[in-house]
């Protein structure tokens, strides 16, 4: 923390009571986080390199049976979870790239260009805000299934995940509102300098929007990354589902090592990621809340 | 005539002042917004709305019925069962899971050096994706005392317990993973706010006599309730709208002790092919949740204005 008073003070600190529960709290709570945190984790991975009857008969005994390392490869082949992962890659880039299109470009009409019909449509992504997801999730399905006026059927397609994605209003309004921060004088300026619209916004805007497309962007692949129901939904073809829905379909029909080994893989890799970019990951999240604010 | 062709020049003058002032390329730049929406967000939202008022089963040609999904889906037996866990959900997820995230945070808060690694631990659950989390869970709560948590709590000499399979510690059985799962998130989002909190009045506490508690009641907690309101109405609209938790831990079961509303809805639509009760249903479920968005939406409006 950058301030260097908090809420303890320091001649509280020399009060006993303070000085010993304080360190007791501290290591409870660690504990506490320690197990919450990694014990899981830890009970995954052993349990990825055990064999079945070992799960099964002692879960909290320590490789009774020994080390069974193919487990790993074998995951990674026979359950496939390689291109599950892969799916869900491309569908956490693809929802990032499309909703970033979006979200960047409307806010650049309804906060620079600001047309006479701009209110209205801010007004309209406005009111989708107060309807919650639920409304929308049959007939958005219907949608895929058969695209009004162009008629094609979206259903197991790609498409069918990054497009509504795109269609967030938190977005638009996060960024719309950034925008609207971009002091007035630097558009101005570049207008009399004969910038273009579109040299306007690549060259002015997006360059002085980092942070915030950095957020939305760790928003979107985090919340792809999380879905569940509407891939379930949509991607009914194994081949193009994602890890999550993937995963409780091979849990039906894979023996339990398997299945452990597979949890494990798929949890590996994004617990890598965070690890490797804990401070900017941390930050993100904790602008989100700033921005709900 | 003289009139008409200078109106006419008017005319075209203008739709070239408009070209030249860059009309065009705002309507090209707003394209892709208004193309999602209407196909992704307003189009489904007013369809949904016609489509509770209409049989509709994909297959033959939708009927105008008028209020009878809405009668259907609200004379439903399992509709008040659904209702009821529902909101046992969204109040033990309340219970459980928003004082743990503002204790970790304000306690977060006070440690210098040490805090990013509660910050990185408690993260962790945060970043496994849900549907791995949930069917580790499901292997931890066997029933069996070999399963993970019976055999913890059998060192104790407690249990062993039925957890999912039964009616009534499945419901805490869910919520528990849930915050687990959530709360890291949360505190995140506590903590950066909390480093916003004056920290002079924390001295003028102390002159007065404040203790730590009452601290921590009377000064920290005040000036972060607008983002502790907030993150209580998102999560209440989150747990109201909970699916992939029951759906793949119990599916609804034991004996529908788990079957949400929006598990219903699920059922209504993708097992019965019944589109119009779901859409009835779904409407009903968002007119209650509109409510609170619009409370959301003021209340926060309020606060950022004073």
């Amino acid at each position: 923390m950058s301030h260097e008073r908090g809420i303890i003070s320091i001649k509280d600190r020399q009060r006993t009571a303070v000085r010993i529960g304080l360190p007791i709290i501290q290591v409870l709570l660690f504990i506490g986080v320690l197990v919450a945190g990694v014990g899981p984790l830890l009970w995954l991975l052993k349990s990825g390199v055990s064999t079945s009857q070992d799960i099964l008969s002692g879960p909290m005994q320590l490789w009774p049976s020994g080390i069974q390392w193919r487990n790993i490869p074998d995951a990674w082949n026979r359950v496939q979870i390689g291109s599950y992962l892969g799916n869900t890659a491309i569908i956490a880039i693809g929802s990032m790239i499309s909703t970033l299109f979006v979200c960047t470009t409307g806010a650049f009409v309804l906060s620079v260009l600001r047309p006479k019909w701009g209110p209205v449509v801010t007004a309209a992504v406005l009111a989708t805000l107060f309807l919650p997801g639920v409304i929308s999730l049959v007939p958005l399905y219907m949608t895929i299934l058969k695209m009004p006026v162009l008629g094609v059927s979206l259903q197991n397609t790609f498409w069918a995940v990054w497009l509504p994605s795109a269609a967030g209003a938190f977005n638009v309004l996060v960024m719309k509102r950034y925008f609207d921060s971009i002091p007035r004088e630097l558009i101005e300026a570049a207008r009399i300098d004969g910038a273009s619209n579109l040299r306007m916004f690549t060259a002015l805007i997006l360059p002085l929007s980092k942070p915030i497309v950095g957020v939305v962007a760790l928003l979107t692949v985090i919340g792809s990354w999380k879905d569940y129901l509407w891939p379930l939904l949509v991607l009914p073809d194994p081949r193009l589902q994602p890890i999550s829905v993937a995963l409780p379909r091979v849990a039906k029909t894979t023996e339990i090592s398997l299945q452990m080994s597979a949890l494990f893989l798929a949890v590996l890799i994004p617990v890598v990621l965070f690890l490797v970019f804990q401070k900017q990951f941390l930050k993100g999240v904790g602008m989100s809340g700033g921005i709900k604010e | 005539m003289f009139q008409s062709t200078k109106q006419s020049r008017g005319g075209t003058g203008s739709i070239v002042t408009w070209y030249r002032s860059g009309g065009l390329s705002a309507v090209l730049f707003a394209v892709p917004l208004v193309l999602t929406f209407l196909y992704f967000s307003w189009g489904p939202i007013v369809r949904g709305l016609v489509l509770s008022f209409q049989k509709n089963n994909l297959v033959t040609a939708p009927e105008w019925v008028g209020m009878a999904n809405f009668s259907y889906v609200l004379t439903d037996p399992q509709l008040p069962q659904a209702a009821l866990n529902t909101l046992y959900f969204a109040a033990l997820a309340l219970v459980f899971g928003f004082p743990v995230p503002l204790f970790l945070a304000v306690f977060v808060s006070e440690l210098r050096s040490t805090g990013w690694l509660y910050n990185v631990l408690s993260y962790l659950p945060a970043v496994v994706p849900p549907v791995a989390a949930i069917l580790l869970w499901t292997f931890f709560y066997d029933p069996s005392e070999s399963g993970v948590f019976n055999a913890i709590l059998g060192w104790f000499g407690i249990g062993p317990f039925a957890w999912l399979n039964s009616q009534s510690l499945a419901m805490p059985a869910i919520v528990l993973e849930a915050t687990w799962a959530g709360a890291g998130a949360t505190s995140i989002i506590y903590l950066a706010a909390l480093t916003g909190v004056r920290t002079d009045l924390y001295e003028a506490a102390e002159l007065d006599g404040a203790g730590i508690w009452s601290r921590v009641w009377h000064v920290t907690l005040p000036q972060i309730r607008g983002i502790i309101f907030i993150m209580m109405l998102l999560q209440l609209i989150g747990t109201f709208q909970v699916f992939t938790e029951p759906f793949l831990f119990t599916g609804g079961g034991p004996n529908n002790a788990t079957t949400t509303i929006l598990l219903l809805i699920y059922r209504y639509a993708f097992i019965n092919g019944d589109f119009g009760a779901a859409t009835a249903l779904s409407v009903l479920l968002a007119g209650v949740l509109c409510v609170l968005s619009v409370v959301y939406h003021f209340v926060t409006r309020r606060w950022s204005t004073t």
